[in-house]
């Protein structure tokens, strides 16, 4: 990190959360991620760009433990993702991309099912779900089918989850894709007053660019398979000769369109609207 | 062990709450039962082997545990396509305890299932030999339902979609049931039919749960309890071993 940008005084003699050295991802002739380094510090919000393709969402499947990489190390709190995979888990919550939530269960029964796996106490749990529930204003709604839901209330309530066991690191993967603009702000505004409060450290990645300049202490730009840029928001303006953030991603990802291949899940869901929902 | 707990308790509730899954799940066993059992009846009594329903019945009870363990082990892929999996691959919960969570969930399901096929099953006449022996035949009925849940659970992990579903009932789940002597005594069979029947495992269940509801066992009590016991043991392992390589 640059030492004279604002963001590394701040955070000046934070220890880094995430450590990732040299990692690298290969489906067989295919090396998706060549190679990438990068450090995260305790209290910070990170944003991840790179468009679709670029290797953003198999660097962030090998940061949340899902993906084992094919070389280099990913350090989360400490501990090494591969060999210490259970601790490195307890020490993060995440929100996927998409929703990751039992439909047949209820609010608080989805909540119920993390905080047991994560090992809460029971005492503590209930305490948690009330408090979380609240903060998202998902409270009076407990008793209700995740099916119900809408795209942002089930965003809402996957934050809730992720934080029951009071991780020091969330993750967000595209948290406000498909979200109207009044439930962005309204998730990005939980987002924002967690960290103030809470001194948690975030991890997103986006596609919208405002959100990452809105959002991010600290930016890393991945495309075919590498860190091409990092800095500040302000920075990276600056290096690609001013303009927007948007201007600066595109100068330096180009402006050609990416074909990433659909993955299982995808072509399942495909087939499921093709059967009319049903099962 | 509270991983194992709250997967077995998800699995119950989904359950429960869904009357579809309840009820398809116990009309293939009635049917068979009620088509065969009084359609082949009289050729059967005529060919010197007694009351063909009373010969059936374990083999339909089987059949019931059979189709919702195999079913709701599978539902690994749901769970994939809806997303709750990766709750669960990023949970710091031990591998062997998801997947045992999710195979006994499964299995109580598939319990339940064929405790009903038995009800309906004395309902169109059949009779347990011996009271006594009813625990014992209960006893099958809880192995069958662990084991076919955990061959489910090893069919989810490795099946990325539901595309490969239709090929699980036609080349596992139906030859499992037909090769399984639940239809037919063994004995007599010709060669090729014997051997596959004697390699199928589901056999010694059907056999088991036979032999403790009208007293005749084709094999004995210990070589049932030994396949079953030991498959079971090997599926899990197996499962747990395939869930932790599970990418997505």
């Amino acid at each position: 990190m640059d030492p004279s940008s604002p963001v590394s005084q701040r955070l000046a003699g934070m220890p880094n959360i995430i450590k990732v050295e040299n990692l690298k991802k290969s489906f067989g002739d295919f090396e998706a991620v060549k190679g990438v380094s990068f450090a995260v510090e305790q209290g910070s919000a990170f944003g991840f760009l790179g468009p679709n393709g670029a290797g953003k969402s198999t660097t962030i499947k090998m940061l949340t433990t899902v993906l084992a990489p094919s070389e280099g190390r990913v350090l989360i709190a400490g501990h090494d993702s591969v060999k210490e995979t259970l601790e490195a888990r307890r020490a993060f919550g995440i929100v996927f991309q998409d929703p990751s939530l039992d439909d047949e269960l209820t609010a608080a029964e989805n909540m119920e099912l993390h905080g047991v796996l994560y090992s809460v106490p029971r005492a503590q749990r209930r305490e948690r779900v009330e408090a979380l529930l609240r903060f998202v204003g998902l409270w009076e709604r407990r008793d209700d089918y995740v099916k119900r839901f809408s795209g942002g209330i089930k965003r809402r309530l996957e934050i809730a989850r992720a934080l029951q066991h009071r991780p020091r690191l969330l993750f967000l993967d595209e948290p406000t894709v498909g979200l109207d603009p009044q439930t962005r702000n309204q998730i990005w505004g939980l987002i924002g007053e967690l960290c103030r409060n809470e001194g948690l450290t975030v991890f997103f990645s986006t596609h919208y660019m405002e959100e990452a300049e809105r959002v991010a202490d600290w930016i890393a730009v991945i495309d075919h398979g590498r860190i091409v840029a990092q800095g500040t928001a302000a920075a990276l303006r600056q290096q690609t000769g001013g303009g927007t953030l948007e201007d600066a991603f595109l100068a330096l990802t180009g402006r050609s369109i990416r074909e990433a291949e659909a993955e299982p899940a995808d072509r399942m869901r495909a087939m499921r609207q093709a059967w009319g929902g049903g099962r | 062990m509270n991983a194992v707990f709250i997967l077995w308790l998800r699995q119950l509730k989904r359950y429960f709450r869904s009357r579809s899954r309840m009820i398809g799940g116990l009309g293939q066993p009635i049917l068979f039962l009620l088509a065969l059992g009084f359609g082949l009846g009289p050729t059967f009594a005529r060919a010197g082997h007694g009351d063909y329903v009373q010969f059936l019945a374990p083999g339909v009870v089987t059949m019931g545990i059979l189709s919702m363990a195999v079913f709701s082990g599978v539902e690994i892929i749901w769970d994939r396509q809806f997303g709750f999996l990766k709750e669960t691959l990023v949970a710091p919960a031990p591998r062997l305890e998801i997947v045992l969570g999710r195979t006994l969930g499964s299995a109580t399901i598939a319990l339940i299932q064929g405790s009903i096929v038995f009800l309906v099953c004395l309902v169109v006449g059949f009779r347990p030999v011996d009271p006594l022996l009813l625990p014992l035949a209960l006893l099958f009925m809880v192995l069958i339902a662990i084991m076919c849940a955990a061959l489910g659970a090893v069919i989810g992990t490795v099946l990325q979609d539901m595309q490969g579903f239709q090929l699980i009932m036609s080349f596992i789940t139906m030859p499992l049931f037909f090769f399984s002597s639940a239809l037919f005594p063994v004995p007599d069979l010709p060669q090729a039919l014997w051997i596959a029947v004697r390699l199928n495992p589901l056999t010694y269940g059907v056999d088991g749960l036979r032999g403790a509801l009208s007293g005749a066992f084709a094999f004995s009590v210990a070589t049932d309890f030994e396949v079953l016991g030991g498959l079971t043991v090997i599926l899990l392992a197996l499962g747990a071993h395939l869930f932790a390589k599970i990418e997505v």
